[in-house]
């Protein structure tokens, strides 16, 4: 393939792990917003949307479309009320002391982890797409006859991919609505400004947090979910999405959304350029230490005032 | 040595465009008790911060020593000789009194021990070396602080609203050990408390809306108009009760 | 603490050091074997100790620094047949350095920011280890050859010089942190932990302390790292790995964060919980994961801080 289409083709791999990769920072963006908690479990709730697919799918075993409809509701459903539950129990008794949840949310990552291993196994399974032909795509040609539209051998790709992308955009736009237009995400955004006030103004503070918590790790789940028919569920699959999620919600800001978005795109895209010219661990490697550099320097970036 | 100890000169810090100290001209001399007055939100805390190196200043100098210290950070202020003492207590709550204080002693090195010993009896925490800072009531944790700030050896020690909090009964130990401490070294006392100010200061510094108002004996302040219609009100207190 | 009380923490702590040496003599190969690789491992989780526990500085990232002394000091023996002494000096010198360099960075940041950037740098050792494959052997890792595990002639490999090797580093690292937190400088950092802006005002360069205490945490883990790598005989890029971070936190908390005997009770405990599961399930994992969580909820203080609170107050 000459250079020009397979750069296409990288940019739209980039755009489906850009969507996919949008949709879980930015539950990991809320909670770190509304509630100061970074969640390092952020990836096995995501992890755990994708092995919910499978689960019921083999449960259900109808059609793949509403084999998959049905995953597209249930899992982030269940991996939602799981998440409840963990802020119940263990987030909330430690008063959301930052330290002290992280530690805690590592401890949530290997139980999960280790579960899904002990229930789900060791191998990877994958989901049937609802929907998945092969769409060609053409390329631009400075031909003798002036420009020319020519389809290049091996530049496609799926509706499958494409619905990912179409439906990551419109799940985000329903949660930027919901922020900023309903009464439930304007008490999300009070208690992100002031928990003391907010509380003082009568807003269960405690409850908004547990939900907020469980919305979070739904977004991952749903993640997960479309990740899956293309990418297999593996109860490993979740370090390296919250590595990158980590990545997008650093460069992006803390707790904006819109932030978020730009950066999984910049970070979604980049990462398929950059593998044409690196192999994957170099880009990681680079990722890795521009993170931890922005941090450095730019400490505002994220996590606000600096601490303490 | 010069009589002078502590200067400023056209000082300022602005926050957001917002003045919060302008132009402040001061001088603080050797072994005088300086007390620095002023409504809430005059600016105390910013120019005490400045002094210390907790903030740096927009514009200005500041001179200690007979050296400009303005562009060095706190730690080296301390080991060039001031020590402050915090307005919200802040003693190592989790430690004795005596590792609070022997925190402070062991910069110097000499005798650790006499050192923390004698400081503690001075503010008379003497039987309490052993308690956990934490464990102490609000007041013995002031008298902590200040204690702290004693086995420092300062030339020069900021007490930042040292009697916050303090029983009247306290309040009185508290100016019976500044009276003593007066021949040793210099003290710059920010205070609300008047009966302590008038009784303590040799001279006083009034601050307001971030400027110097007056400046002068603590006859001349209770005399001046000025300071009158802008602070003290009647007579009285704060004027903003 | 007064005379009497520091002679029976300093008898307490030396017991434990004959103890250990006594069991040498007389525990089955299993159990010895156990106990050897346990007080390598508390070594790291000393240097630890000595960054999270006393200084307040938690880091995720510190199996950047147990991974450099293994790959420091296995990397000379592969490839220069380089002997154990020369080899575990080189492993924790770049332990040192890398904990300069990574502290004169990651230190402008604090809490949580501290936490994820320490993350970062050991991700990105990591995957360089994988990178650099052609010399590292990646993800396979390698095995030590013979000529770095001999020390003056006598054979590393074998039970028993393995075991005393181990606990000589053990003892040496338990008894100079016992001697650290005792010290000016050590009650420096304590007092940094409980209050960083308290210890700068009372004239304390803070910033210069808490990357010596790094520099000092870093260089005691990769010692850790060197020896496990010239006794053990086996380096792998997993040693260096997210979990191996996380481990050293797991037996710190474990043990008591901020206690001297706190790492070496918390590595046993945890060692042994694990080799019981490990017998029944696969998922070991899952006892460090509960573990953690229960530890944050109700023993926040660990096995010997708990002690230290009930029984004994003065216990360093």
């Amino acid at each position: 393939m000459e250079f020009g289409p397979y750069l296409l083709l990288a940019c739209l791999e980039g755009a489906v792990l850009a969507a996919v990769l949008a949709l879980m920072a930015s539950g990991l963006s809320l909670v770190f917003g509304v509630m100061r908690v970074v969640n390092v479990a952020h990836g096995e709730f995501y992890m755990l949307g994708a092995v919910m697919a499978w689960v019921v799918t083999s449960v259900l075993g109808g059609g793949a479309v509403i084999n998959f409809v049905a995953a597209l509701i249930l899992a982030p459903l269940i991996v939602g009320a799981l998440a409840v539950l963990a802020d119940v129990t263990i987030l909330k008794r430690l008063s959301y002391d930052p330290e002290r949840t992280i530690v805690a949310t590592i401890g949530l990552l290997y139980i999960i982890q280790q579960l899904a291993l002990m229930g789900y196994g060791p191998e990877a399974r994958p989901v049937a797409p609802p929907f998945n032909s092969r769409i060609a795509l053409p390329w631009v040609e400075w031909g003798e006859g002036g420009i020319g539209l020519y389809f290049p051998w091996g530049l496609s790709t799926t509706s499958y991919k494409l619905f990912v992308i179409v439906a990551a955009v419109v799940l985000l736009a329903a949660l930027r609505l919901f922020m900023t237009r309903s009464r439930a995400g304007l008490i999300m955004r009070a208690t992100q400004a002031d928990g003391e006030m907010a509380t003082a103004f009568g807003i269960p503070v405690e409850r908004v947090y547990a939900l907020v918590f469980g919305a979070g790790a739904a977004l991952a789940a749903l993640a997960g979910v479309l990740i899956v028919p293309i990418q297999q569920a593996h109860y490993l699959m979740g370090g390296d999405a919250l590595l990158l999620s980590f990545i997008v919600v650093i460069i992006g800001g803390l707790g904006s959304l819109a932030g978020t978005v730009v950066a999984a795109v910049l970070i979604g895209m980049s990462d398929g350029i950059i593998s044409v010219f690196f192999t994957p661990t170099l880009a990681k490697i680079i990722a890795t230490l521009l993170v931890a550099l922005v941090l450095v320097f730019r400490p505002q970036g994220l996590f606000g005032v600096r601490e303490r | 040595m010069s009589d002078v100890i502590l200067s400023t000169k056209g000082l300022s810090k602005s926050f957001d465009g917002l003045r919060a100290n302008h132009d402040i001209n001061f001088a603080l001399h050797r072994h005088e008790v300086h007390a620095l007055i002023g409504p809430n939100g005059a600016g105390k805390t910013t120019f005490v911060s400045m002094l210390i190196g907790r903030l740096r200043p927009t514009s200005g100098v500041i001179t200690f020593e007979g050296r400009d210290v303005t562009r060095l950070g706190a730690q080296a202020r301390v080991q060039a000789g001031m020590a402050y003492t915090f307005q919200i207590t802040s003693v190592f709550a989790k430690l004795s009194c005596h590792e609070n204080v022997a925190l402070a002693a062991r910069r110097l090195g000499g005798d650790v021990e006499a050192e923390v010993a004698s400081a503690l009896s001075r503010v008379g925490l003497g039987a309490r070396a052993g308690e956990i800072a934490g464990d102490l009531s609000y007041g013995h944790q002031r008298l902590l602080e200040i204690a702290m700030g004693l086995a420092q050896r300062p030339a020069l020690l900021i007490l930042d609203e040292p009697t916050q909090g303090l029983a009247e009964s306290e309040i009185a130990g508290f100016k019976a050990l500044i009276r003593g401490l007066a021949t040793e070294t210099t003290i710059l006392l920010i205070e609300h408390n008047m009966s302590v100010v008038m009784e303590l200061a040799d001279r006083i510094t009034v601050l307001n809306f971030g400027e110097v108002l007056a400046q002068g004996t603590p006859q001349e302040i209770h005399q001046s108009a000025e300071v009158q219609s802008a602070y003290l009100g009647t007579g009285g207190d704060d004027a903003e009760h | 603490m007064r005379g009497k009380t520091w002679g029976a923490v300093v008898a307490l702590h030396l017991g434990l050091v004959a103890v250990l040496f006594a069991l040498n003599f007389v525990l089955p190969v299993y159990h010895q074997g156990v106990l050897a690789r346990v007080m390598v491992l508390a070594v790291y989780a000393i240097g630890y100790n000595i960054a999270f526990g006393y200084t307040g500085l938690l880091s995720l990232g510190h199996a950047m620094f147990f991974g450099a002394g293994l790959y420091g000091a296995g990397l000379m023996g592969l490839h220069f047949g380089m002997s154990a002494l020369p080899a575990w000096l080189v492993g924790t010198g770049a332990g040192a350095l890398l904990a300069l360099v990574v502290g004169a960075l990651a230190l402008r940041t604090a809490g949580v920011s501290f936490m994820i950037v320490t993350l970062m740098f050991a991700q990105a050792v990591y995957l360089t280890i994988l990178y650099f494959g052609d010399i590292t052997h990646g993800d396979d890792g390698f095995v030590v050859p013979g000529v770095s595990r001999t020390l003056a002639g006598i054979d590393l490999s074998q039970q028993h010089p393995r075991y005393l090797v181990g606990w000589v580093l053990f003892s040496a690292a338990l008894l100079f942190s016992l001697w650290l937190v005792r010290a000016p400088f050590g009650r420096v950092l304590v007092a940094i932990r409980e209050n960083e802006e308290r210890a700068r005002l009372l004239g304390y360069d803070t910033g210069r302390r808490k990357l010596g205490a790094l520099v000092i945490s870093g260089a005691i883990s990769a010692a850790s790292g060197a020896a496990y790598g010239l006794l053990f005989g086996y380096v792998g890029a997993s040693f260096a790995g997210v979990q191996y971070s996380i481990f050293a936190l797991l037996w710190v908390l474990l043990g008591g964060a901020g206690t001297v005997l706190g790492p070496f009770v918390g590595t046993l405990f945890m060692f042994y919980l694990i080799d019981l599961a490990t017998g029944v399930t696969d998922a070991y994992m899952l006892i460090a994961g509960v573990v953690l969580v229960g530890l944050t909820l109700f023993a926040p203080q660990g096995i010997v801080g708990e002690v230290r609170r009930r029984l004994w107050r003065d216990l360093p």
